[in-house]
Parts: structure tokens; C-alpha cells; sequence
């Protein structure tokens, strides 16, 4: 009975796990439905239907219309992912500890996640549209005398990135500001730091690295936006982002080279981003954030 | 280091309460704390002695009472413009600060010159052994080493009172003992206020000039170390000083300075604490130390059966039990055999007797 298990630390001890095996089904997975997947787009990219093998990428930046839509898409992604991280903060922080009432208010803000993006947008039109309720309420109290356009434009994807990106930014930060010891705040205290000493020299100190991978995901799921920036946007016009782009070249004009083209430039775009925003990540303090060691 | 925020006479508790959804975890407690007092807060674990604590330092609100720094009030100011140094059971050093910028952070608060900090740091630090750390981060450090930056980070700032909220409990025994010899070193070299929250009875004898002992939010006994060894108010207080052997017995007539006590096949002669009657229930007290194996012709020796022997080094920890069933703690200074018969006997002076109830209801 000995022999197995002393094979089994033997080949541990070259840093063989078998029990590693069990990994094989999803590699296989990962392999078949993502990674071969991604190398057929990048090809396909490179096989324009007339012109060199990058034929299809030159013809994405040399065309004004085409090549817009990266900073439309970044004029709405960035805004929208640095303002549900920055607007989660203080209500995270406020949300700390134990209080009456503080279930209901955070199934409240986290709501909209389970709602999708189309509800969402349904929602977003018939409230915020022209003949909805606040533009009705503003017009019958007479602060405004024609109603505000607040959908079908940028604003209106705005709001649908807000709503649907600030739960997830909320949880993500609610969950790293728990993770930092209370002692630190309250060692602060006894130190003689009122409320914002704390804040600016503590507590966002040990969350900064947090807000950074928070701001990442909500980026990475801003950027990709396509519902909202079809329904409650101007999807020919100042809404046109990237992914409709690629939508538009993929199955209305059927160039499938062009379209994979616009979606490898799409990731190449979100790379650089992210490697930016990491790169200022690891200039952090990432360790403990516990008071002890 | 020479300071002029520590210019007060006294520190006054009066009634402080603190309730916690309707319970009280400390009810009426009042204590006078004189200026450069070493003071331990004992008591096991409940009894409120850490939130007493966290109400002077002003990290929990009071429910009712009042806390003066001589004549002005305290407990109404925030915890940063009270102005103490604390030092909290897990440290709480900023992780991500180094081992200096952790100790400046409270003078920093203070807006000194840069000049200044620097010296008093360096100072602090040398205070506790630890110049040559400086530039390292907390999690760089073993846990004494942590607890020292702690202690730095606390009494650089020169404050009035120095609180610590069991500093010594995450260590191990050596570096425990260690330490405890540092705390009581600095108290002595820099004549800080301090109030020492422990659990552990021997720390706080060994370190305070005044003990507190806590009960279930309420102050059983305050007393020197000495008062409290020898003397316990109460059963409680005297459970928690280590006097394991608490016999509930029946008090007999009295003699002189003793009273007999009987009960659970026992009847040894006892010195009483407060009154007690003839026919009364009381509990007699007594030290493993303080019961002794005797010839079994002596008048006051019982009979035991040993049953447990431990090994202590310079003497044997005995667990005995008597004919009618009564287990008693005593030390021998040398090993017997489980099972072995042997008399024991207590001196009078050294078993208290104590009327039964005492120190469970409200303060005497």
C-alpha cells in the first residue's frame, strides 16, 4: 500500500500533479471554442478579398468613418468606467459596517445587473425619452419649455453604461474596502486623523490597487458596448462605436476580413488600455491590508 | 523624550456605560487614574475591559457617564483630538507605509516641521531597538519587532495616556516575557500614563501599579498587585487571581481571626472575607501553591488520592481527589504516583473564606 503513495510524492517532488489531468476537458474546451476561434478571426483579418494581407486593417484607419468610431467608443467607455468607479467609493465607504437597512439598499444598487441590457434600455427610453415621465414632469413644472433629449444620443448610452457597469464596480470595491482592516482607520484616529487624512492617507492608499482592477472590468465591459449603443443610441451617427462598426462590415457588407480586422484592433485597443492601467497598478502598494504582517 | 502634552493631574471615569443593542458590556463604571500610572484593565474575555478601552480613546461612544481630563470634558471630542497613543492587539501598523512613515504618521498629523519628526522618530526608534528597520515595510518584520513599531508609533507622539489593547497576546511565551520587560522599561524611562488591557494575570501583576479587575462590565476589585494577590474582594476576583481551588462549603463557628469551614468531606479552619455567620454558605479559596502535602497525623490533614500529576519544572502541578468526591489543585515538589493516597492541608491565613454570592450582584 506504501509503494503508490511514495511513487505519487516522488513525482511531486519534480513537480509532477497528475490530479493536473483533470484539467484536460476544459483545455480542450478553452482550445476548440476560444483559441482556435480567435487565430481564425486574426487569419481571416489577414485575407483581405483584394489587396496585401493588411489590406483590411489599412482600410479601417484611412477611412474617417471607420476609424471615428475608436474614439467614440473610448469617449464613452472611459467616462463611463471612471465614473462608476469613482462614484462607488464614497458610497462603498459609506456602506461599511453594520447598519439597518443596509441589505435592502445594496439589492437596491445591484439590481440592474440582473435587469440586462435591453430592459435596461427599454426602461431608459420610455423614461427619459421625449414624451417620457421626467421630461414630462420637467415640462408640467415648466423648468424647461421643450423636452431634453436625453436618449437616442450620447447621453442615453452614458446612462445605460451607468447603470448597468455601477453594480459591478460597487460589489468589486465593496469587497476590497472589506478586505482592509478597520484597526488601520481607527489606529489613524487615535493618531490624530480627522475623517480625510484617513481617507486620502489610508484607506484609498490600500484600495487604489483595487479601483484599478475595478476600473479595468468595467472598462473592458463599457468598451465592448453594443445593445445600448444601437437602442438607446444614435447608432449611425455619435454613437456609432466599434462593435458596430465591426457588426456592420460582418453582416451588411459582408467582408468578413474587415470585420475581424475591426475586432482584432477592438482587443489590441483594450490591451493597451489595460496594460496601461496595470502598469500604474504595479507602481502601488499591493500587499496585506491587514495592520499585522 | 520631554513632553508638554502630558500636563494633567487625573483622569476621571464617571459611570461610564456602553450598551451594545440593549445589553450593557460596561455598567457605572468609575475609576480615577492618577498622572504617570501604570494601569491594568484584567478581566477574561467579555468582561468589558476592552471596550472600556475603546470608550477612553474615544473609538466607541458612551450610552451614558462621563470621561474628564481634569476639568475638561472628553468623551464628547473625536477620537483624534484626544490626543492618545494607542497600541491595539493586532498591531495595526500601516501596510503600506514603511516602518518610519508609520511612526512619523502622527506627528505628520500634527503638522511639525520636517526637521523635527525626523529626530523624534529616530528617537522612537531607538527607544525600541529598531533604527536599523527603519526603511522597511511592516510585513518585512516578525511579530515582536511589529509590536514595537506599534508601541513607537504610539509614544512618539508624547501623548497624555498611552492605551494598549492587549498588546502581548499574539506573541509566543518568550517573546511575551520579553516584551513585557520592554513595556515596563519604557513606562519607567519615559513616565508615560498607560492603561493595560489584559486577560492574562500575570502580565498585570508584573506590570501595573494599580490593578482593575473587570467582571461582566462591572468593576469587581481596584487594588496594587499585592492587594490583589493576597487579598481578593470576592470568588470571582479570586478565581481570576489563581486561586483554582473554589470550595463551596458551609461556615462553622468562629475562633479568633478563623472561621471552621466545612463541606465535601473537608474541614479546614479559614481566614473570612466580609461577614459571615455560623450555618452560612461560603466559598473557601486557596492557591494550588498554598495547599500543602502533610503527615497524615497532622489534625487538619484530609485524606486524597493523587490523579493527575503535571511536570512544572521547578515543582509538580497535583490534581487530587478527596474520599468524598472533591478534586483539589496543590503542588509537591516532587513527582507521586496516580493513585498514590497522600494528606493534604491548607494554613488558615491562606484559604479565604468568602460569603457564597458574593461579587454576583451589585458593587458592595
Amino acid at each position: 500500500m506504501a509503494q503508490p503513495a511514495a511513487w505519487r510524492h516522488r513525482m511531486a517532488e519534480r513537480g509532477v500533479d497528475w490530479q493536473l489531468l483533470l484539467l484536460g476537458p476544459a483545455t480542450i474546451c478553452v482550445l476548440g471554442l476560444f483559441v482556435y476561434p480567435f487565430c481564425y478571426g486574426v487569419g481571416l483579418s489577414l485575407q483581405p478579398e483584394g489587396g496585401d494581407v493588411l489590406a483590411s486593417y489599412r482600410r479601417f484607419f484611412t477611412d474617417a468613418y471607420e476609424r471615428d468610431t475608436i474614439w467614440t467608443t473610448l469617449r464613452l467607455a472611459l467616462p463611463a468606467a471612471l465614473f462608476n468607479v469613482l462614484a462607488s467609493v464614497p458610497i462603498a465607504c459609506r456602506m461599511r459596517g453594520r447598519f439597518r437597512g443596509r441589505r435592502a439598499l445594496t439589492t437596491l444598487l445591484v439590481i440592474p445587473i440582473t435587469l440586462g441590457t435591453v430592459l435596461t434600455a427599454e426602461g431608459l427610453l420610455n423614461y427619459f425619452g421625449p414624451t417620457g415621465w421626467f421630461n414630462r414632469i420637467l415640462l408640467s413644472t415648466g423648468i424647461v419649455d421643450t423636452p431634453v433629449r436625453l436618449t437616442n444620443n450620447v447621453t442615453g448610452v452614458m446612462l445605460s453604461l451607468v447603470i448597468t457597469g455601477f453594480p459591478f464596480a460597487f460589489l468589486l470595491i465593496g469587497s476590497y474596502l472589506a478586505g482592509i482592516d478597520p484597526a488601520l482607520e481607527r489606529a489613524a484616529a487615535t493618531l490624530g486623523a480627522g475623517g480625510w487624512q484617513r481617507f486620502w492617507r489610508i484607506t484609498l492608499p490600500l484600495l487604489a490597487p483595487g479601483l484599478a482592477t475595478t476600473f479595468c472590468l468595467t472598462f473592458v465591459l463599457a468598451f465592448s458596448v453594443f445593445p445600448s449603443a444601437v437602442l438607446v443610441g444614435d447608432p449611425a451617427g455619435t454613437t456609432r462605436v466599434i462593435s458596430i462598426a465591426a457588426y456592420h462590415a460582418a453582416y451588411e457588407a459582408y467582408d468578413y476580413s474587415l470585420a475581424s480586422a475591426i475586432a482584432v484592433i477592438m482587443g489590441v485597443i483594450e490591451l493597451i488600455i489595460l496594460a496601461a492601467v496595470l502598469g500604474w497598478r504595479s507602481l502601488l502598494y499591493t500587499g496585506s491590508t491587514r495592520g499585522k504582517g | 523624550m520631554s513632553g508638554d502634552s502630558q500636563r494633567f493631574t487625573r483622569l476621571r471615569l464617571e459611570g461610564v456605560t456602553r450598551r451594545f443593542s440593549g445589553t450593557a458590556a460596561l455598567s457605572g463604571v468609575s475609576l480615577t487614574i492618577e498622572q504617570g500610572e501604570f494601569i491594568a484593565l484584567l478581566g477574561p474575555s467579555g468582561c468589558g475591559k476592552s471596550t472600556a478601552l475603546n470608550c477612553i480613546a474615544g473609538l466607541l461612544p458612551l450610552s451614558e457617564g462621563s470621561i474628564w481630563l481634569d476639568d475638561s470634558r472628553l468623551d464628547t471630542l473625536p477620537p483624534q483630538r484626544r490626543g492618545f497613543g494607542m497600541v491595539f492587539q493586532n498591531y495595526a501598523l500601516f501596510p503600506h507605509l514603511s516602518v518610519r512613515r508609520n511612526v512619523a504618521f502622527g506627528l505628520q498629523m500634527r503638522r511639525l516641521p520636517r526637521g523635527e519628526i525626523r529626530q523624534r522618530v529616530d528617537a522612537a526608534l531607538r527607544l525600541v531597538r529598531l533604527a536599523d528597520q527603519a526603511d522597511k515595510l511592516p510585513g518585512q518584520l516578525s511579530g515582536g519587532q511589529q509590536q514595537r513599531v506599534a508601541i513607537a508609533r504610539a509614544v512618539v507622539i508624547e501623548p497624555s495616556l498611552v492605551l494598549m489593547d492587549e498588546p502581548l497576546s499574539n506573541l509566543d511565551a518568550k517573546l511575551r516575557l520579553e516584551m513585557r520587560t520592554e513595556i515596563r522599561r519604557l513606562h519607567q524611562s519615559l513616565g508615560l500614563t498607560t492603561i493595560y488591557v489584559t486577560h492574562d494575570q500575570e502580565e498585570a501583576l508584573s506590570l501595573a501599579d494599580r490593578l482593575v479587575v473587570l467582571r461582566a462590565g462591572r468593576v469587581q476589585q481596584v487594588g496594587g498587585p499585592e492587594d490583589l494577590h493576597t487579598r481578593p474582594a470576592n470568588p470571582h476576583v479570586a478565581d481570576f487571581m489563581g486561586y483554582r481551588n473554589l470550595l463551596p462549603m458551609v461556615a462553622g463557628p468562629r475562633g479568633g481571626a478563623t472561621v471552621l469551614v466545612e463541606g465535601g468531606g473537608l474541614r479546614w479552619h479559614g481566614t473570612p472575607v466580609g461577614d459571615i455567620n455560623p450555618g452560612q454558605a461560603v466559598v473557601a479559596a486557596a492557591r494550588p501553591e498554598d495547599v500543602r502535602i502533610t503527615d497524615p497525623g497532622d489534625p487538619s490533614a484530609v485524606p486524597a488520592a493523587v490523579e493527575v500529576v503535571e511536570y512544572q519544572g521547578r515543582e509538580v502541578a497535583i490534581e487530587a481527589r478527596c474520599a468524598r468526591g472533591t478534586l483539589l489543585h496543590l503542588r509537591a515538589d516532587r513527582r507521586y504516583a496516580p493513585g498514590c493516597p497522600v494528606a493534604v492541608t491548607v494554613d488558615p491565613e491562606r484559604l479565604l473564606v468568602f460569603p457564597a454570592g458574593a461579587g454576583n450582584g451589585e458593587e458592595p
